[in-house]
């Protein structure tokens, strides 16, 4: 538990909520070694979330927002950041209470604040997964996404899983009362040997913003995307789920750096993401069928 | 207490949008249910929190009345295999439980099958299960709990009927007498007597049940604080009925907005930036200068009553708004180094319409329509408007209508503003997306007006070609809107503008078959001038009356119109319109009799009676001078023209036989009727009039 006077570090916070969710029963996860948008394509969440076996996962998943890259100018946007993902399945029946005792276990007093849950469906058009939910908001801003998943890769949940993703970086904001992200206490320690948000990921913001949004090789980019294709329909030919949703989600940050490059029209866009969903759609029936 | 009803249903939060729908939904369909199953309640209503539906009914009656079913059998002396038949049926074991009764058919016989009436409480569960299960929700979830659907997880359930606990089948969803408080402002399980206690429990337990009593409280609060800072609140009914549905107990707060953000343009921010930021995202009130200009204040609703008055709950939405502010100050300062004409070429990328084509095409059509729809609207420059719609799309494309896209048009303005367009410009590229609803104002510049027309009628004959019509409640691409819109700028503008051959001009510039696709949007625009004119208390039957003479010029028509209902108001318009259908009637029934038309001149050596005589003199005037009247617009005077006929007319009827022995004289009075007919139907079709 967080002591009184000093916020959580980044990292701390980080270890607080792993060590909570591991105490409600959770397997605690290393992120997924493949670049992906959100903590929802981690097949702990997307391929877990289908099929009756219960599950209980938590883990950190750096997440790839090619588009939302300001080139370390933006305090409050960044084109990499970290989500911390629970997947609850079955759904229990005081979702929302775990959800509450996990903000207290990082110091979050609810007496103190004003904690809203904000209708806001979620929905992955690329998955093709959706749920209904609610926006978290902590004092107007909005810390989390709470959703019961309806639907992964087009497929009924049954049961339905609740899913809880924190946004760290804003939680951690508002926890140590910083404007910027840049500011943000990684490690806690004081002195010479501090690490800020800034140390660590500015360099990195830069040079992929001009990476995402300049430099990323569009004709290779669009060779890649088919070569993912390919490869992930014939893994599914030979029923190897895993790997082919592995090409899957490479198929879908490619197509997130071609959308960061704006090469796209509206209807191609839309095609593209139709193809992505396809190619979830075939892995998700993969997993299942080889969960037989 | 008798005959006392509770229901809660405690849920996680219900989205707002939905929470007094589902309430009267809910209240609705138990009412129904009960009247079905015969149970009488004198009184029954509900309330609606983020998290709970509440139904509470008294002076239930206890029982349902019995009932008892007649059920006529066979023959008296029917085989056998009938009379078993019939038996097994009306559930009975011999033919002995029935009566014989004779009939003017024969004997038969007849079973009464006494059905008694159950009591209420065994009615009660399956009845309010019932209610639930039908209950419409926009949109519905399963959860592990329950099998049945509902917004979202239910919690538990109370249900007293006099006090006495209800058994619901709600799978794992606890039913009984157990509730909760406010989520942060209470602690532990509430348990509940009855109607009386519970109410009394959930008011201790800071949950303001009654949703108007919760917004009332809110509009108070923002009055008050605002009031102590010598500022306005910003009305916003919209946003009232809103945040009445996210809070179980209203605490209004104030934070403030750094004044960097406030000031004049082109430092600060535009003021559509910091209400859309304020009001759309986070649900905040804006606070006003006495002046009306934004103050650096801003109100909000929280949910929570904390130990240092909301103190750190201010602090933090502060800085959540900071943050939205910096991000919109950072697309301001970004947008205005692009101008807009070198936005328009990204349009091309933007489809409007997949049969439609890109955004681009649009505006050029717009462009080409808005020209040829100048002259009616005086004050309207071509070059300006011909800018205009060249530019009237370009904010598509800027950050700041990327973040928040409501304010497409009005950032289109500012931008025209920087780029040096000037006022005329920059004003109609803001206003050609008005009207956006019923409620919305109609653009007021001349070019404004202009680009609103050609941007509605434009969406209405494109997606008409391509039979993109409006069906009963879906209208994707809201084209009702759209039509209410023109109908609005032609009537609040006076504009006079032939509705057919603009519509026709719009059709004819890309679209083929411009005579169908007009005539569609006019039968279309028709429908919305009537249900729009009927909520200001302006008959459809006169509209069509107007209508149908081919009148598409609104303006003159709704002047023809209000002058006609002012006329069929005096004591001559109701007798005159007696006298048209008495003719009309006769002439129609004659003409089909005779399988002839009589609409020929009549022959004045025939007219046998002074009355004759006198009406054929009266309409020849009336009808010359009621015309003239028209094309010079004086539709009262005309209606006085009218009225000269009543006297003649009705001493024709009074004197003179329609249906005379002589063949000739006959037909020349059904043409004198049938001319008082086509007479009259020159200021409207009376016969689409109701009487």
């Amino acid at each position: 538990m967080k002591t009184a006077g000093k916020a959580l570090s980044f990292q701390g916070l980080i270890l607080e909520l792993q060590r909570y969710w591991a105490a409600q029963g959770c397997v605690i996860l290393q992120p997924l070694d493949l670049e992906v948008g959100a903590g929802t394509f981690h097949p702990a969440t997307a391929l877990r979330a289908l099929g009756p076996q219960p599950w209980k996962a938590a883990y950190v998943q750096p997440s790839r927002r090619p588009t939302d890259g300001r080139y370390g100018d933006n305090p409050n946007r960044l084109q990499h950041y970290y989500q911390l993902q629970v997947i609850l399945k079955p759904a229990p029946a005081d979702s929302q209470n775990l959800y509450l005792a996990s903000l207290a276990a990082i110091g979050i007093d609810a007496a103190r604040h004003d904690i809203r849950f904000v209708e806001d469906d979620w929905e992955s058009p690329t998955l093709g997964a959706s749920g209904l939910g609610w926006e978290v908001w902590l004092d107007g801003m909005e810390v989390s996404q709470f959703t019961y998943f309806q639907q992964v890769g087009g497929i009924e949940c049954d049961p339905v899983s609740t899913e809880l993703t924190y946004g760290l970086e804003r939680l951690a904001m508002y926890v140590q009362g910083v404007e910027s992200v840049y500011d943000l206490d990684f490690n806690g320690v004081e002195g010479p040997g501090r690490i800020g948000y800034g140390d660590v990921f500015l360099r990195a913001e830069r040079e992929y913003s001009a990476y995402n949004f300049e430099y990323a090789n569009t004709a290779k980019l669009f060779e890649h995307f088919a070569d993912a294709e390919a490869e992930c329909s014939a893994l599914i030919g030979r029923a190897l789920a895993l790997p082919a949703y592995d090409q899957c989600l490479k198929s879908s940050h490619i197509f997130n750096l071609l959308d960061a490059r704006g090469v796209f029209s509206v209807t191609e866009r839309a095609t593209y993401i139709g193809r992505v969903r396809a190619l979830a759609r075939a892995c998700c029936e993969a997993w299942l069928a080889g969960n037989g | 207490m008798s005959g006392e009803l509770l229901l809660e249903l405690l849920s996680e939060e219900i989205p707002a949008r939905m929470q007094r729908r589902a309430l009267d939904d809910l209240t609705g369909l138990i009412r129904d249910k009960l009247k079905t199953a015969e149970i009488l309640a004198t009184s029954l209503s509900g309330y609606v929190t983020p998290r709970r539906l509440v139904v509470i009914a008294d002076g239930i009656s206890a029982r349902q009345p019995d009932r008892s079913e007649e059920r006529r059998g066979p023959r008296v002396g029917s085989p056998p295999q009938a009379i078993d038949g019939f038996l097994r049926g009306a559930g009975l074991a011999s033919i002995d439980q029935c009566e014989v009764r004779g009939t003017d058919r024969g004997e038969f016989y007849f079973a009464v099958i006494k059905q008694p009436g159950r009591a209420t409480e065994e009615v009660l569960p399956e009845l309010i299960q019932g209610a639930m299960t039908a209950l419409p929700w926009p949109k519905s979830m399963r959860y592990p709990a329950s099998g049945l659907r509902w917004v979202r997880p239910l919690n538990s359930v109370i249900c007293l009927y006099d006090g006495k606990m209800l058994n619901l089948p709600l799978g794992e969803v606890p039913v009984g007498r157990a509730t909760r408080g406010h989520r942060f402002l209470s602690k532990g399980e509430i348990s509940v007597a009855n109607t009386a206690d519970y109410l009394k429990k959930l008011a201790e337990a800071h949950v303001v049940l009654d949703w108007s009593e919760r917004r009332a409280t809110i509009e108070k609060g923002l009055d008050r604080l605002a009031k102590a800072e010598g500022l306005i609140v910003k009305p916003d009914e919209g946003l009232l009925d809103e945040v009445a549905g996210l809070v179980e107990y209203p605490v209004v707060l104030m934070g403030s907005i750094d004044a960097d953000f406030v000031r004049p343009l082109p430092d600060g921010l535009p003021p559509e930036v910091l209400a859309t930021a304020m009001r759309t995202h986070q649900k905040y009130f804006t606070c006003l200068n006495p002046d009306g200009t934004p103050a650096p204040r801003f109100l909000f609703v929280a949910n929570n009553l904390t130990a240092d008055k909301g103190k750190t709950i201010a602090v933090g939405n502060e800085r959540v708004l900071r943050a939205r502010l910096s991000d919109a100050r950072f697309f301001w300062d970004q947008d205005r180094k692009v101008r807009l004409e070198d936005r328009v070429e990204a349009l091309k990328q933007r489809i409007y319409h997949e049969k439609l084509g890109s955004v681009y095409e649009r505006v050029q059509r717009i462009q080409a329509l808005a020209t040829a729809l100048l002259p009616p609207v005086r004050g309207a420059r071509e070059d300006q408007i011909r800018t205009a719609a060249r530019l009237a799309k370009a904010d598509l494309s800027s950050g700041m209508v990327g973040e928040f896209p409501e304010l497409q048009g009005i950032m289109g303005r500012y931008y025209a503003l920087v780029d040096g367009l000037g006022a005329p410009i920059a004003d109609a590229i803001a206003e050609h997306y008005k009207p956006l609803g019923p409620a919305d104002s109609c653009p007021t510049s001349p070019d404004g007006v202009v680009l609103a027309l050609a941007d509605k009628i434009d969406a209405l004959v494109a997606f008409f070609s391509i039979g993109e019509k409006p069906t009963g409640s879906r209208d994707p691409f809201a084209l009702r809107r759209a039509g209410l819109g023109i109908i609005r700028i032609i009537l609040e503008g006076e504009l006079r503008l032939r509705l057919r051959s603009a519509l026709e001009t719009a059709a004819s510039i890309y679209f083929t078959d411009r005579n169908r696709v007009a005539g569609e949007v006019l039968e279309f625009l028709a429908e919305r001038l009537k249900a729009h004119l009927r909520e200001h208390g302006v008959r459809h039957d006169l509209i069509a009356a107007v209508f149908s003479l081919n009148e598409d010029d609104l303006v003159r028509l709704l002047a023809r119109v209000r002058a006609l209902q002012a006329f069929l108001d005096t004591n001559d318009g109701t007798n005159l319109l007696t006298a048209y259908s008495r003719a009309s009637n006769i002439v129609t029934i004659e003409e089909h009799k005779d399988g002839q038309r009589y609409g020929g001149p009549e022959t004045s050596d025939l007219f046998r009676q002074p009355e004759e005589e006198g009406l054929f003199k009266a309409l020849t005037q009336v009808g010359l001078k009621a015309s003239e009247l028209i094309v010079e617009e004086k539709f009262e005077d005309a209606m006085a023209e009218l009225a000269k006929l009543r006297r003649p007319v009705d001493d024709f009827f009074e004197k003179v036989t329609v249906n005379a022995d002589q063949p000739e004289l006959r037909v020349n009075r059904l043409r004198l009727l049938a001319r008082i007919r086509s007479t009259m139907n020159q200021i409207a079709d009376f016969s689409q009039i109701e009487g």
